[in-house]
């Protein structure tokens, strides 16, 4: 139902416009950095630590936007948790774009130096990562926390997925010593889209309670 | 200690540090008319004591009628009338016989409009009612006023003047003046029926610091269109529509999550 104040309306519409925006930016610096990593693309690395710039003024923007609704709109019920929400969202995305940007940099390093390793699956965690980040936005947008449902199995298979790339990446480093200096960016790599997973399933726990009003972060309650 | 249950209230009630929460007022099955309009239906409600409750509403949701029923102020409105119980310590004060004065005294009321007796001075405005139930001596009479005075916040500004028109007193002070008189009988449920709405918001800061003040002595309702208001001093929230009570629950609840559909869109400024 619309508002008595059409302003109003146009505002946290606004809000939403841009943290899609700002979602969209991000999903696109994260599969732009692996898609470096994989191509040994110089040019786009240096293109998405260039794009990060957009991501942080993005945060910005959304910040004053919320902080302006809630002095001079007085925010309640469901807006309010839109609001408030829409915060820690522009706060996780820009976590996001921040770890987008350092696989950039990783990627950067390794460009020069030849292969360690097929790269098997560094890319699958992306594509999960991804996936999440598509969903908790899809759920933010349509007010849908069915949108979530697998949300969290794909987290732990991310966890699973560094743990293993872990593992392998050690032993090739105590088998050759020479490897570490192009081990080391990959086993950050696989860090870094552990944590990209982290802040995407924040949002995810961001939205339930938007949603539902339910605290679920901090086992405040079941997940879905 | 232990938490009390209310059906209509999502989890536990909040309780005090030092008491226990306790129903002062029940209502059942209230229902009211004005001539032959149904101002309320079928209302169900807990007024817990030492707490403030807000009830909230658009014009003409039949807030006013319900708190005006809480003291039979209701029924004295030319063909206005009631059904249900409404208990006040377990005591039904609809029941034919029931004394209204008594009920009165109880359960004050403070106005929209400040209401100093327009000849009178400050001490006689505080002074009137006590003086209507017995008689005191002089002394009596001032150790009652200053007390009143100061539980209304209102003695330091006036302590000089007493002998000054009520009505010479600024809107904020007025409306003090109202509560002091009110006061003065030592009811045990003050009911405010929006009585900041022609106050700078300075004279409602007082009012409202005063409310938090006085609950720790009285159980206090507030008919109040600002809904701020309501988040800021109330415990519990009511919120009526068409003359049904839609929510009534812990007024966090109704601010952040409410239950139903048509609270959610009245305090977010939706039309319903």
């Amino acid at each position: 139902m619309e508002h008595q104040y059409t302003a109003y309306d146009q505002e946290l519409a606004s809000l939403k416009d841009s943290i899609l925006k700002m979602g969209g930016l991000v999903e696109e610096l994260i599969f732009k950095s692996i898609e470096s990593l994989k191509n040994r693309d110089r040019n786009l690395a240096k293109e998405v630590i260039k794009q990060d710039v957009a991501v942080d003024r993005l945060e910005l923007e959304i910040d004053e936007q919320c902080i302006n609704l809630i002095a001079l709109r007085q925010p309640k019920a469901g807006d309010l948790r839109f609001i408030t929400t829409g915060m820690r969202i522009a706060t996780d995305l820009e976590r996001i774009g921040d770890l987008a940007e350092d696989i950039a940099e990783r990627s950067l390093e390794l460009a020069d130096q030849g292969p360690l390793k097929p790269l098997i699956d560094i890319p699958k965690m992306a594509e999960l990562a991804q996936a999440v980040l598509r969903a908790v936005l899809d759920a933010f947008v349509n007010g849908d926390t069915a949108k979530l449902k697998g949300v969290w199995d794909k987290e732990r298979e991310i966890d699973g997925l560094r743990d293993q790339v872990h593992d392998e990446l050690i032993s090739i480093m105590v088998k050759d010593s020479l490897s570490v200096p192009r081990a080391i960016p990959l086993l950050l790599i696989s860090r870094h889209l552990e944590r990209i997973a982290d802040h995407a399933t924040n949002i995810a726990e961001d939205v339930v309670f938007m949603v539902e009003a339910k605290v679920v972060k901090h086992g405040g309650g079941e997940k879905a | 200690m232990d938490s009390v249950k209310d059906s209509r209230i999502s989890g536990d009630l909040p309780a005090g540090r030092d008491q226990e929460i306790r129903g002062k007022i029940d209502v059942l099955n209230l229902n009211a008319w004005v001539a032959d309009k149904q101002a309320l239906k079928n209302i169900n409600m807990k007024v817990y004591e030492n707490r403030v409750s807000a009830i909230i509403g658009p014009s003409g949701c039949g807030k006013s009628t319900f708190i005006r029923c809480l003291n039979r102020l209701h029924e004295t409105v030319s063909g206005a009338k009631s059904s249900g119980n409404i208990f006040l310590d377990g005591e039904n004060i609809l029941r034919t016989g029931f004394d209204e004065v008594v009920l009165r005294r109880k359960v004050g009321m403070v106005f929209q409009k400040p209401t100093p007796f327009p000849t009178m001075s400050i001490y006689d405005n505080v002074a009137a009612g006590i003086k209507l139930y017995s008689r005191y001596s002089r002394g009596e009479l001032d150790g009652i006023v200053e007390r009143s005075l100061k539980h209304a916040a209102l003695w330091e500004e006036v302590k000089d003047i007493l002998d000054k028109p009520g009505p010479s007193l600024s809107g904020g002070q007025q409306q003090r003046l109202c509560i002091a008189r009110a006061l003065a009988v030592k009811p045990e449920v003050l009911l405010l029926d929006e009585p900041c709405s022609a106050l700078d918001p300075i004279s409602t800061g007082k009012i409202e610091e005063l409310i938090h003040e006085l609950k720790k002595n009285l159980t206090i309702v507030i008919v109040t269109h600002n809904m701020q208001q309501a988040a800021r001093i109330a415990d519990f929230t009511g919120f009526f529509l068409l003359g049904e009570l839609i929510e009534f629950d812990i007024t966090k609840k109704i601010f952040m999550a409410p239950s139903d559909k048509r609270t959610e869109d009245y305090v977010t400024g939706r039309f319903g």
